[in-house]
């Protein structure tokens, strides 16, 4: 995942609240991820218009941590979403 | 007693009413009559009250469901209940005009079934003439509307050599994802091991194919694969767990562990015409028979794998072992494993089986628009 690049959940992959076990999920084809608090905080920001690098540096603010960590599990996190075409990037 | 955790998934099987008559089809031999399926409002509260016990993802399928006129309405009903909604079809009973439909009710996603890449093979699969053709049309326009796509080729001694083909055509078509899902041997599947069970070897050069397009296509295209479980050493972890997983209603309201449940002979189902689902899910005779480990005899009781598969299949064990509690003859330390090697490797071998097509329900199927 590069600075530059910009993350989109496609059509068919989206957040959801799941009233029954209180937790975020992402809801995509054949699969319901269960999102820890880092996960839903991520991909709330992926807006389809934000790059990576935006989104890094909004939630090292947010969070006040270091940009570099959260660049790093981040990237771990969508590329993996990615792998499995529930991300996309432009 | 184990407490169940609520279920993510449900199968609705709208209708067992078909186009197609599959030689493998998973519906039961017995199929409900069209004058006993649910109706629109019965749907809508099943929906509802799914949603209410923690269903995720509702998958409509059937037989056909776009055999059944109001789906446009189903689907909307699903969607405002909160479910994720997926489509299982052949694309038969589709149109243009209905697909926007479903696109408007707010449908999340698309799984187009194949049953081969030629049109020759697919019609005699399917026992439908001109049905390939239609299907390809369905596929391009599933494609303009954008809906995300699974094409899912049921595989089996007939058409495995087309394999790399249905991988090439799901990335044709912009598929996310392919299932490759070797024929299971439930419902009709059962009368056809003679003319559908692969070889030993078709299976091994399916598996094959699968581990390099994976490689090849990483980030392209997902593919999921179902192997050949005769031929395999340990059986496959069924529903994800009887009773933890997910839930199947069938066309007439019955409540099943799944889909093939029918099939063992002790169990009765609850109806979603007589109780709520959440009671039938967690206080239902069939979900607890099977739930958890507790039940389990040997050598499934001392297994280290019995939470990794749950001992196999129910309904499997049903019928090679005759004993829908024994271990899965397919898992190696089953008393019946060799014996069923043995009768994979026939039917394998068996020349010039006839297929045997699955009948239809009770009343003549609709034509398509
Ligand atoms: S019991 Fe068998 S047929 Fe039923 S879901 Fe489990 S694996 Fe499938
Ligand atoms: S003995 Fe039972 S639990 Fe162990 S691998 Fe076989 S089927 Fe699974």
């Amino acid at each position: 995942m590069q600075e530059g690049e910009i993350p989109t959940l496609p059509r068919g992959v989206r957040l959801h609240w799941d009233r029954v076990r209180e937790t975020w999920v992402l809801l995509a084809p054949e699969r319901a991820i269960t999102l820890d608090q880092v996960g839903h905080a991520i991909l709330s920001e992926v807006d389809g218009h934000r790059s990576f690098g935006e989104i890094t540096a909004g939630l090292a603010a947010k969070y006040n941590a270091p940009q570099e960590q959260i660049a790093k599990d981040s990237a771990g996190f969508l590329g993996a979403l990615r792998e499995r075409r529930f991300l996309e990037v432009s | 007693m184990t407490t169940a955790r609520p279920p993510i998934a449900m199968l609705a099987e709208l209708t067992h009413r078909c186009p197609l008559s599959c030689p493998y089809c998973s519906n039961p031999i017995e199929m409900a009559r069209q004058e006993t399926e649910l109706a629109t409002q019965d749907w809508a509260r099943v929906f509802a009250e799914a949603a209410d016990l923690g269903v995720l993802q509702l998958h409509l399928s059937g037989g056909e469901p776009a055999t059944r006129r109001d789906l446009e309405t189903l689907v909307r009903a699903a969607r405002e209940a909160g479910l994720y909604t997926n489509l299982i079809t052949s694309g038969i009973g589709l149109t243009e005009r209905r697909l926007d439909a479903l696109d408007q009710a707010g449908l999340d996603h698309v799984q187009l079934s194949l049953q081969g890449t030629t049109p020759e093979m697919a019609d005699e699969i399917g026992g439908y003439r001109g049905g390939f053709k239609r299907k390809m049309q369905v596929a391009e326009w599933i494609g303009a509307i954008g809906f995300p796509l699974t094409l899912n080729a049921v595989l089996h001694r007939r058409n495995l050599h087309q394999l790399p083909r249905a991988i090439e055509m799901a990335v044709e078509m912009g598929a996310r994802r392919i299932e490759v899902a070797t024929v299971q041997f439930h419902g009709w599947a059962l009368k056809n091991r003679d003319a559908l069970m692969p070889t030993r070897e078709q299976a091994a050069e399916a598996t094959r194919i699968v581990q390099e397009a994976r490689l090849r296509l990483k980030g392209t295209l997902v593919i999921d694969y179902v192997p050949a479980d005769y031929h395999s050493d340990y059986p496959k972890r069924c529903m994800g767990g009887w009773g933890s997983t997910g839930l199947n209603v069938t066309p007439d309201g019955q409540v099943l562990p799944c889909h093939a449940a029918q099939t063992i002979p002790h169990l009765s189902f609850d109806n979603v015409r007589d109780k709520p689902l959440s009671e039938i899910w967690y206080e239902g005779a069939a979900f607890n028979a099977y739930r958890g480990t507790d039940w389990m005899p040997e050598p499934c009781a001392s297994c280290e794998r019995k939470t990794v598969d749950f001992g196999g299949c129910r309904c499997q064990a049903m019928a090679l072992a005759g004993d829908p509690a024994a271990t899965d003859p397919v898992c190696i330390k089953s008393p019946h494993h060799v014996d069923l090697q043995a009768r994979a490797e026939a039917h394998a071998a068996a020349d010039g089986a006839a297929l045997v097509y699955r009948a239809a329900p009770g009343k003549a199927p609709e034509p398509a628009e």
